[in-house]
């Protein structure tokens, strides 16, 4: 037992210095009858580091990773180059290791990431303030729906088409306990995002429109008329970007008049592990801050008059307000907003609008090359790095095929939504800088089989 | 005007200190540099990463174009990483010594979990790729499934809550979701005990619950007579946690879940604390329907300066079959995910997805790996070296500082002191300040709120004898200073990167963002 370090005769010689004279006398207070007397049957003992390595790399060898296959997949989750130094530094033990930054006098180090990490998102996302980091865009997403109820004090929110579905499944299920109204559409295969329906929507009720930036069929358009629309019923325009390398090419969801953006932050600097970790992003106008769920960590001084970071306006939340706390978020992602903020660090503005230059114009060509294959017609003209291609055969299995020759392709819509008819045949393919041209060739090719 | 920092009050950057305490003028000290932001030493124009020049090519933009700066600064990478290792260096962490925050269990995170979590077979799928190409990762998430649920003794586990207090939020849905099903909406108040979480009573709130508090006994337990006699047709459960926030174990544990079952409710348990029984208690023994364990604390996945967590949520048979979505299942030709509601199948009551994909694999690997190096034995060992070395302390201590509920039986996991004969104007606070100038990570204080000036001290059982004895001398050393009135401890720390820091200035005029310096200002 490697991880344990008191030997049989530390252990004694404690018990004595405590007065006892066994283990078992410290579990007194546990009743008899729930009391085990050795270790629970049917599960194996402890193993050594190598024979551990070895059963984790098995099952690790089961899966293909995304790395050794020509691969385009995105619909909220996105492979991008990470630089060697991003692991690197959260790795460091004094950023793994640490605990919430609750004696600010020894973790400045946190502190002020979590602090450039909240400018750098501010002014990314195009709004006054953000806040630490949420658990993943979903749940942010969620939140922000909890937040424009608690400023406008109204129930009803519209969510577009756009919106990823598993982001309007979460909010479907906490609205059920909550009592929230939800209006809710499903995409159509249209160049055109639902922009003129929600705003005709939109009424004395409305507390939010959401509307996703670029959308789940990797749409893009300006929000500004929505803004106006919702502001004009003091409705809050919630925007929700899930591929933020998308905002180095195109204009940000605040400038555009969005009062509350939340994202994925998962593209930057975290890599796609299976769905999470990831790093939800919250950011607002400077007026709602007080009514913003999570961690925030604002600039101060210390007793010798020099500049220094702690966490702030805490009595927004559950440990002090208890019931009436703004969220019941305790913990949130802050070594994975530490890998965003070093990527965002690496990147800097000049670099990350290289990387969307080079995302988008991979992108661009990919489409091109994929709408030559007979049976394939591009759906979205308008996008960034992810477009929506539509089959001539249901999508679900032509991916399965398509994996039997070692391709991952995009994600099909029938796979996101299943009970939808009309995007059965949809396919929404992601292009990055890691995706070469022959492995759009392939992918290609391949389709050109598939689908004759 | 803006309402963050209205008067336009500016910080005082790390030069503009003046003379400090320890003699420099920069607040530079020996192998110590101050380090200012990277929007004071980056610039716009700076990148750390090469890429090939874009080839030339079509836009699909089409007027969405980005025109404003964003206002990013950018490094260098040996500026990245300098930045980035000397912030480091200001953090303590586990890594560098005993971490005693009692009921927030830090504990030797191992580098294997780090090096297994990054294999590429599970660092790099997609959560979506098709299921027969992650079929190793739904194995991996399978044998997790399979140790919490038997180390628990329940019936089943929801895997996707991704930190302690959203898996809090799914076992109130599922009570929330069996109570609905049942017809039975006048249910809608949550028991809460004076000694729960923080997180417990906002949890029970946001799943639309009312909540009213159960007290506390002299003896730092929940008043059993006080919770039977509330129960009734509109009391919902009751969230109790076990081993509670005061360190000791609720003995009444299995009376209370009777009770609360016989008046139609439901209990959910805090998993906070579980690795002070885990081997050694199962909770579904004691009547326990939904119980959240922190991956993080019982199974030493790192905590990371504030997450990420993963809290799931072990269930009983009654509350199974509302089990959120998705989950993996084992079919005779392999693993698949069940991502829809389907009335057909035993889950047909689901409450529905609670995040976007599978939750917090990065987790899993982690624990798992850590689970299978202890082994069934191991774990046992871990429960019980954790209450070894809590009661160690107390023992230690007891002397020098009250503790409470030192008469109330063993302690768990940790032990608990307060603020009881510390001479007029000094509190936990200085304390635990004075505890950061002797090398150490202050524990745990003001909680539990039953006790008055609360000093939560949890050793963890990764800490050897040494060890503890090193932090007994020091937290000992510490408290006399206190109870002797010596004044130098009313300032400390003196040594820390930073001197006590102004937390009323910091909500009061809040400065959440970096504001590149007025024009008028940049004059000056």
């Amino acid at each position: 037992m490697r991880y344990l370090p008191l030997t049989p005769a530390d252990r004694q010689a404690m018990l004595g210095t405590i007065g006892a004279q066994s283990i078992d006398d410290l579990f007194v207070d546990v009743p008899e009858s729930a009391r085990l007397s050795g270790p629970i049957a049917g599960l194996p003992m402890h193993a050594s580091e190598l024979a551990v390595e070895r059963h984790m790399s098995r099952l690790a060898a089961k899966n293909i990773a995304a790395g050794s296959a020509p691969f385009f997949l995105g619909a909220g989750a996105y492979r991008h180059h990470v630089p060697a130094s991003v692991d690197h530094i959260i790795q460091r033990g004094e950023f793994l290791t640490a605990y919430t930054p609750y004696q600010p006098e020894i973790a400045q180090g946190t502190l002020q990431m979590m602090f450039e990490f909240q400018s750098q998102i501010a002014r990314l996302l195009g709004c006054d303030v953000a806040n630490a980091s949420m658990y993943d865009g979903s749940t942010a997403c969620w939140e922000a729906i909890s937040m424009a109820r608690r400023v406008t004090k109204r129930g009803k929110a519209i969510l577009s088409g756009g919106l990823h579905p598993h982001y309007v499944s979460v909010a479907k299920t906490m609205a059920r306990f909550t009592g929230d109204q939800l209006v809710t559409g499903v995409p159509t295969l249209s160049p055109e995002p639902d922009t003129l329906d929600l705003i005709n929507s939109i009424d004395a009720d409305t507390s939010c429109v959401v509307v996703q930036y670029p959308d789940i069929l990797g749409r893009i358009e300006d929000l500004s008329a929505l803004a106006d629309a919702c502001h004009a019923k003091k409705a809050l325009l919630i925007a929700v970007v899930a591929e933020p390398v998308a905002l180095g090419a195109i204009r940000a969801p605040g400038e555009m008049g969005a009062d509350i953006v939340v994202g994925e932050g998962q593209s930057l600097g975290v890599g796609l592990q299976f769905g999470g970790p990831y790093v939800g992003l919250f950011a607002c106008s400077e007026k709602l801050v007080r009514q913003m769920p999570g961690r925030l960590c604002g600039e101060t001084v210390d007793a010798s008059g020099k500049r220094g970071f702690v966490l702030t306006l805490s009595t927004r939340e559950q440990h002090i307000r208890r019931e009436k706390a703004t969220s019941n978020i305790c913990t949130s992602s802050v070594l994975c907003a530490l890998a965003m903020s070093v990527h965002m660090t690496l990147l800097g503005e000049k670099g990350l609008r290289q990387l969307a230059e080079l995302n988008h114009v991979g992108a661009s060509a990919a489409a091109d090359r994929l709408a030559e294959v007979d049976g394939v017609e591009l759906v979205t003209d308008r996008f960034f790095n992810e477009f929506t291609l539509k089959l001539s055969k249901e999508a679900r299995p032509v991916v399965r095929q398509l994996a039997d020759k070692g391709i991952l392709a995009g994600v099909s819509l029938g796979r996101l939504y299943p009970g939808v008819e009309e995007l059965q045949n949809g396919l929404v393919v992601a292009v990055t800088e890691t995706t070469t041209e022959e492995d759009v060739e392939t992918l290609a090719s391949a389709l050109e089989e598939v689908l004759a | 005007m803006s309402t963050i920092n209205p008067s336009g009050w500016r910080p005082t950057t790390p030069s503009q200190g003046g003379e400090t305490a320890e003699g420099t003028f920069t607040g530079n000290r020996a192998l110590m540099l101050e380090e200012a932001l990277i929007f004071e030493i980056g610039s716009t124009d700076t990148t750390g990463v090469d890429f090939g020049e874009a080839p030339a090519g079509k836009s699909r933009l089409a007027g969405m174009e980005r025109a404003k700066a964003i206002g990013l600064p950018g490094l260098s990478e040996p500026e990245t990483v300098r930045h980035y290792t000397r912030l480091s260096r200001q953090n303590y962490a586990i890594d560098l010594g005993l971490f005693p925050l009692g009921s927030c269990t830090m504990k030797h995170n191992p580098r294997l979990n780090e090096r297994m979590a990054r294999l590429p077979g599970f660092a790099d799928i997609h959560p979506l790729q098709p299921v027969d190409t992650v079929q190793g990762a739904l194995e991996a998430i399978d044998q997790l499934a399979h140790w919490l649920i038997t180390l628990t003794g329940m019936q089943a586990v929801a895997m996707s809550p991704k930190a302690g207090a959203h898996g809090e939020l799914c076992g109130v849905l599922a009570i929330r979701a069996a109570l609905d099903a049942k017809g039975e909406t006048a249910r809608r108040i949550m028991l809460v005990p004076e000694s729960a979480h923080g997180t417990n009573p906002a949890t029970a709130a946001f799943a639309g619950f009312a909540v009213e508090d159960i007290p506390a006994t002299p003896e730092g337990r929940v008043d059993v007579a006080a919770l039977k006699a509330r129960l009734g047709p509109d009391i919902a459960g009751v969230m109790i946690t076990n081993p509670n926030t005061c360190g000791l174990f609720e003995p009444d544990l299995k009376d209370i879940s009777d009770a609360v079952h016989a008046a139609g409710g439901y209990v959910y348990c805090d998993g906070a604390n579980f690795n002070a029984i885990v081997g050694r208690v199962r909770p579904g023994d004691l009547g326990v329907d939904a119980m959240h364990i922190n991956l993080h604390k019982t199974f030493s996945t790192p905590h990371g300066g504030g997450g990420p967590g993963s809290g799931p949520v072990v269930l009983s048979a009654a509350l199974a079959p509302y089990a959120p979505l998705p989950f993996v299942e084992k079919t005779e030709s392999g693993y698949r995910i069940v991502e829809e509601e389907n009335a057909e199948e035993h889950h047909a009551g689901t409450f529905g997805r609670m995040t976007a994909f599978h939750g917090q694999m990065g987790m899993f690997t982690r624990a798992l790996t850590y689970i299978l190096s202890h082994g069934a034995d191991g774990l046992r060992q871990v429960a019980e070296d954790s209450v070894l070395n809590a009661n160690y302390v107390l023992r230690a201590m007891e002397d020098v500082l009250d503790a409470p509920f030192a008469k109330s039986g063993p302690c768990m996991h940790e032990a608990i002191f307060s603020d009881k004969g510390l001479p007029e104007g000094f509190s936990t606070l200085d304390i635990a300040k004075g505890l950061i100038d002797e090398g150490y990570h202050p524990m745990t204080v003001y909680f539990p709120l039953v006790v008055h000036g609360a000093m939560l001290v949890e050793p963890t059982e990764t800490e050897s004898k040494a060890a503890l004895d090193q932090f007994i001398g020091a937290f000992r050393n510490v408290a006399t200073k206190a109870k002797q009135g010596e004044a130098a401890l009313k300032s400390a720390p003196h040594f820390a990167p930073r001197r006590r820091l102004d937390e009323t200035l910091a909500a009061r005029k809040p400065v959440l963002a970096y504001k590149d310096a007025a024009p008028a200002e940049a004059a000056e």
